[in-house]
């Protein structure tokens, strides 16, 4: 057991802080420090390309494919001096994280050469197409219908919740291609392009009047029929084998974006004085143990390198950081209080703490909610009895 | 950066959880909280056969070396038992007189308490009062004080070391709530005490030691008092239905275990920043402590709930976990103490 780096990692700390701060201090410094999700976008993906351009772009990738093969410890050394630095969050998220990596382990080779140089070079942004109106928590229920007409998929449905839909390229869908199927099965992942005349994306503003999730209604929208991975009706174990990419190193860099909020509101308490109040104190002192067990839980988990069974503490890790910062939100409008809830921007844009406090609502919903987070956590990792499964 | 065990600690793991499983069994903990709260026989063959008891001390002092996330890992073990035995203080009074002792005084106490041949304990007060060559002063309550052979006592004036049968030393055994772990009111009228050498160090390696151990029984009795709760949730059947299937009832248990699993990176965090001098080592005490104790307590509170009516007799051994983590939670300054240490650390001293 060890936790301190080497003097090579240290190096390369170095290096990764100064590329970063250099970047945010000249090119790009428009977008040092942009907290919302859809701010900025066409920087944004010019950010990505950047990134690309110096091999920043993907460093856990292969060398092949356009990233640096590094350690788990550069990866993670990576994400928290980009946080650190205040760059933005990437537009390409999805991409990176979710869609690159399940080509990679789930794609044909002729679909690694298609997708994987431009995901890579920040030239095409991916969104996720999982959740429906009647899809939510129970994700396998998915309705949007796909059907195999000579060379190509034709997609008829809705989904929900596409976070950043309206600036993305391309689309992964969970859809159910056979008909009559139920559940689990009969379901087929489609990459499918959204420039086309048979998807509408129509923006939902949320609590925060920021407007990042959308609606994407498919109408005869078309792709070549190559466009699935894994199989015909394989598509739940693709949708599951993705998710489980969902609690990569990435989730260091959000600890950072996390640490950040927490600085805003240490920083707050000590300019209005609340730093004073023992009860706030308290609460500080949890907050800032409660980030370092994120830490440590997170270094802890991708320490672990036996992946033959299902690792139970890495399920907990997503209620852990849901409910903790959504508690932070609400520390944050104690120690803010009344200011906290006005602003003199005329469009209901919000600063980074008032902004924290409402969007943290989310954080326990998507992605599956606490809810369902806890019956994962009871049934895969304790063992117990699963949630009967009604017939409505 | 390995944030995982090595081989060799994944070993001494399986060691100290195999010996503590087999022999610190619920009955002999009990003939033990009939007694004086001390499993003589399991101290002596964990200090002799097992051999793990000087983990933490240095080899030239007859210990068996390795560092904090070894003796963590011990520590877990036997509180996964809620094994009646002096491990605090092998990690406050030990590792005081191992750091900050003269060479004479680690040559006297250390060997004997590696060996089991002596017990020792440890306490700190605000106040006490030192002549020269006695001490005075009441220090209550006192981890294992009717059975310790030597303390050591410190306050903000120093470190110093009293046999438990040198003239002036009176031990008044109180009735705990936690019986495997007795507290006891040591009076000091004169005693010969003889200062340790270099008190700094000594309080150092009480409060690194100390609250390491705590942390690390707490996390392992509050995986234990989990694991009891799923194998019950799973054999009771109410309602036609093992209650392990109610959401109510799985969504307390895999609260449970949330809260567990950060406590279980809080402990080796707080171990390895310990052994590696790491910057955040004062802090990873402070959140190992109160984290680890707060998430026992609720653990244990959870397992007399969710066994219903057996959980709250005396015959069932939820009382056992849960009375031992009521006392972490006090023991060697609580949660808030903690917390506000943290917060100092942070924001500053509150104005």
């Amino acid at each position: 057991m060890k936790l301190g780096f080497s003097k090579g990692e240290e190096d390369f700390r170095a290096e990764c802080a100064s590329w970063l701060n250099a970047q945010m201090a000249g090119e790009f410094a428009d977008i040092k420090g942009v907290n919302t999700l859809t701010a900025k976008a066409e920087r944004r993906k010019e950010w990505e390309q950047q990134l690309a351009a110096h091999k920043w772009s993907c460093i856990g990738w292969p060398e092949e494919w356009g990233g640096r093969n590094a350690s788990l410890a550069e990866q993670v050394i990576f994400a928290e001096e980009y946080a650190r630095a205040g760059v933005p969050g990437r537009v390409n998220h999805i991409g990176i994280e979710l869609a690159g990596p399940t080509i990679l382990a789930f794609g044909t080779e002729e679909q690694k050469q298609r997708f994987l140089p431009g995901i890579a070079a920040g030239q095409t942004i991916f969104c996720q197409g999982f959740s429906e109106p009647n899809a939510g928590s129970d994700l396998a229920s998915v309705r949007t219908k796909a059907r195999l007409e000579g060379d190509k998929w034709v997609v008829n449905g809705q989904k929900i919740w596409t976070s950043l839909a309206h600036i993305s390229d391309w689309i992964f869908v969970v859809s159910r291609s056979e008909e009559g199927s139920k559940g689990p099965k009969g379901l087929t992942f489609l990459m499918m392009p959204l420039d086309q005349p048979g998807i509408d994306v129509r923006g939902i503003k949320q609590i925060n009047g920021d407007a990042e999730f959308n609606e994407t209604f498919f109408t005869d929208a078309t792709c070549p029929a190559d466009s699935l991975i894994g199989a015909v009706g394989g598509g739940w174990q693709i949708a599951m084998g993705l998710l489980a990419f969902e609690r990569g190193v990435s989730t260091l860099g959000q600890q950072m974006g996390f640490r950040n909020e927490l600085d805003e509101i240490i920083a707050a308490a000590k300019a209005n004085g609340s730093a004073n109040d023992p009860l706030i104190r308290q609460r500080i002192g949890k907050a800032e143990i409660g980030l370092r067990l994120m830490r440590y839980g997170a270094l802890r988990m991708l320490s672990n390198t036996d992946h033959s069974k299902i690792d139970g503490a890495a399920l907990t890790y997503k209620i852990q950081w849901a409910t903790w910062r959504r508690n932070l939100g609400e520390l944050a409008m104690d120690v803010l209080g009344q200011m906290g809830e006005v602003t003199d921007n005329p469009e209901y844009e919000w600063g980074m703490l008032p902004n924290l406090f409402l969007f943290s609502r989310s954080d326990t919903i998507y992605g599956g909610t606490n809810q369902i987070q806890r019956n994962m956590i009871a049934e895969r990792a304790l063992g117990l009895p699963r949630e009967p499964r009604g017939d409505v | 950066m390995q944030f995982s065990f090595t081989e060799e600690q994944v070993m001494i793991a399986e060691t100290a959880k195999a010996f503590f499983a087999e022999n610190a069994t619920s009955e002999r903990t009990r003939k033990a909280m009939a007694n004086d709260g001390v499993d003589r026989d399991l101290w002596v063959s964990f200090c002799t056969e097992l051999g793990l008891s000087g983990v933490g001390i240095d080899e030239a002092l007859g210990g068996a070396g390795l560092g904090m996330v070894e003796f963590a890992i011990i520590a877990e073990a036997a509180g996964a038992q809620v094994a009646a035995l002096p491990l605090l203080g092998l990690a406050t009074a030990a590792r005081a007189i191992a750091a900050g002792g003269s060479d004479a005084q680690k040559a006297d106490w250390l060997p004997k308490l590696i060996s089991g041949e002596a017990i020792a304990a440890c306490e700190g007060v605000p106040m006490l009062d030192f002549d020269g060559s006695t001490l005075s002063g009441v220090i209550d309550p006192v981890p294992h004080g009717t059975v310790a052979d030597v303390f050591v006592f410190v306050s903000p004036q120093g470190a110093w070391l009293v046999r438990a049968d040198a003239p002036g030393v009176a031990v008044h055994a109180h009735t705990t709530m936690d019986l495997t772990r007795p507290l006891a009111r040591v009076t000091l009228d004169k005693a010969a005490a003889e200062p340790l050498a270099n008190a700094g160090a000594a309080i150092a390696a009480i409060h690194q030691g100390g609250w390491i151990c705590l942390a690390a029984e707490a996390l392992g009795g509050a995986q234990a008092c989990l694991d009891r709760t799923v194998a019950y949730a799973k054999e009771r059947i109410q309602f036609g239905r093992p209650i392990g299937s109610f959401q109510a009832y799985k969504h307390r248990l895999a609260d449970m275990m949330i809260e567990i699993e950060q406590a279980r990176s809080a402990v080796y965090w707080a171990a390895c920043a310990a052994d590696e001098g790491a910057d955040d080592a004062a802090m990873a005490l402070h959140a190992a402590k109160s984290f680890c104790a707060d998430t026992y307590f609720m653990c244990a509170g959870n397992m007399i709930q969710l066994h219903g009516g057996i959980g709250f007799t005396w015959e069932h051994d939820a009382h056992l976990f849960f009375k031992r983590a009521r006392s972490i939670q006090t023991m060697l300054g609580n949660g808030n103490m903690h917390r506000e240490a943290v917060a100092t650390m942070v924001l500053g001293e509150a104005a």
